[in-house]
């Protein structure tokens, strides 16, 4: 499936903008995506394992909070950096 | 307390200087020619991060080390060993151990406050965040593991409070200092929740809160009250403190076990509130304080808005205003607790950043100060390094 990657975070994916990675779960997606760009997972997900307070993740258009929501291969998923002041 | 030891030799530095400086808006580094005189600011690095504190390891006077996060993303530690040149983020920064399910974790804000290591603990760091947790890096800041027991312990835990009871960016641990004369005696201070001692290298605290005041109508003995500001430790007379506290300024002899407010000496329309303290790195007498507006709604900023340095040479007995290159008026200056240091150079430089961005500096131990640098970004760190 593709995620789509902030201009915030390509710093860790080479300066691209979208990433194909597998999993069976957002949870799985972000691991994978944080084994292939080593660091990006813990800066929009805390120790806890809670998406941070100014980051949003989309699956579908649809806001997501809970990182067991289980996905499909075709899923486009989005990380949104969103309103954190000036 | 360790008992009395020789205190280390004075170190006097002769060649350049810079300037860590860290913002809001990212870092800089302001470097001096030999005679100080002239100073050449760097293009901004990490544009845009928010950098808590920026250090330079006095050991190999290479590698350094960044506090930062962004709006959106997480905290972390980037890692220099060029001097600034190419950074390497940690692989693991640090971050409160995950909670057992069902149960709310903490989770790191910001780190606030880097330290390094004593100077025969190559590569070990030390780190203070927002909200309070001590953490340590034994391979240079790659990595980082909570330190001591204090992350989780009930009773520090009460100390620390809620992320309501702090500073209005979150309560921070900081002021972590180590005693030149032994690794295992360390201190650490908490806004809020008290100073903290241990002399066994973290197994064991003390908190070491007497003799200091708290807010009005509160109980000095309930420790999650005291708020210092800055705590400082003497280079060459590790047995004795100064601090800047919410409630004032105060000195500690650990012979007397108690702390003295010094800032009582200071002139009564001055006041003594406000967030750096300053050392002198060779006289144990010699320290300097940047007051503040601590009147009414706390508006800390430059009393009647008219920047001054006040400089103590016994210990705090008498203090001297040193305003001469500041503004006149209207200059309503906040200086945060980790924007103003001292090199070790005779006489020593002093350097401070403002929240409106502006660098001041005295070659003269604050007798004149002439600006170095203005429009940067909301200054949060400066500190010296000796190149």
């Amino acid at each position: 499936m593709t995620v789509y990657i902030p201009s915030a975070l390509r710093s860790y994916t080479k300066q691209k903008s979208e990433v194909a990675v597998e999993g069976q779960t957002l949870a799985e997606v972000l691991a994978a995506l944080d084994h292939r760009y080593p660091g990006l997972r813990f800066r929009i997900i805390t120790e806890q394992g809670t998406i941070r307070q100014h980051i949003r993740i989309f699956v579908k258009e649809e806001q997501v909070r809970d990182l067991s929501v289980a996905l499909q291969p075709e899923d486009q998923i989005h990380i949104i950096c969103a309103l954190s002041g000036g | 307390m360790p008992k009395s030891r020789k205190a280390p030799s004075p170190q006097l530095a002769a060649g350049s200087v810079a300037l860590l400086i860290g913002t809001r808006k990212g870092a800089f580094i302001l470097r001096s020619d030999r005679s100080h005189r002239s100073w050449k600011l760097s293009a901004p690095m990490f544009l845009g991060h928010t950098v808590h504190h920026l250090m330079l390891d006095p050991r190999d006077r290479r590698t350094m080390l960044m506090a930062t996060r962004t709006g959106h993303l997480g905290p972390t530690v980037f890692r220099s060993t060029d001097f600034g040149k190419t950074w390497k983020e940690a692989k693991t920064p640090p971050a409160f151990p995950k909670a057992p399910e069902g149960q709310n974790g903490r989770v790191v804000d910001h780190v606030f406050w880097l330290t390094p290591g004593h100077p025969s603990e190559s590569g070990l760091w030390y780190a203070g965040t927002s909200p309070q947790g001590l953490f340590r890096s034994n391979d240079g800041g790659i990595t980082w593991q909570p330190f001591s027991y204090i992350n989780d312990d009930p009773q520090y835990r009460e100390w620390m409070g809620t992320v309501q009871d702090g500073t209005p960016d979150g309560p921070k641990l900081h002021s972590i200092l180590i005693d030149p004369r032994d690794p295992a005696h360390l201190y650490f201070a908490m806004s809020g929740g008290g100073v903290h001692e241990s002399v066994d290298g973290g197994r064991t605290w003390t908190s070491i809160v007497r003799g200091l005041e708290v807010v009005e109508g509160f109980d000095t003995a309930t420790v999650t009250f005291h708020d210092p500001h800055c705590v400082r430790l003497c280079p060459t007379d590790p047995d004795r403190l100064f601090q800047q506290n919410h409630c004032g300024i105060y000195r500690m002899d650990r012979s007397e076990g108690r702390w003295i407010r010094i800032g009582k000496n200071m002139p009564k329309k001055v006041g003594d509130i406000g967030f750096p303290m300053v050392l002198h790195p060779r006289n144990s007498d010699t320290a300097w304080v940047f007051p503040m507006d601590g009147s009414t709604v706390w508006p800390r900023v430059s009393p009647g808005g008219k920047p001054a340095a006040y400089v103590t040479r016994d210990g705090g007995k008498t203090w001297t205003r040193q305003d001469k290159g500041f503004p006149r008026a209207n200059a309503w200056w906040t200086v945060k607790r980790q924007a103003m240091t001292a090199d070790a150079h005779e006489p020593v430089g002093l350097y401070l950043g403002t929240t409106s961005g502006e660098v001041w500096a005295s070659r003269t131990g604050g007798t004149s100060w002439t600006c170095l640098a203005r429009h940067l970004p909301e200054i949060y760190s400066v500190e010296s390094a000796e190149l």
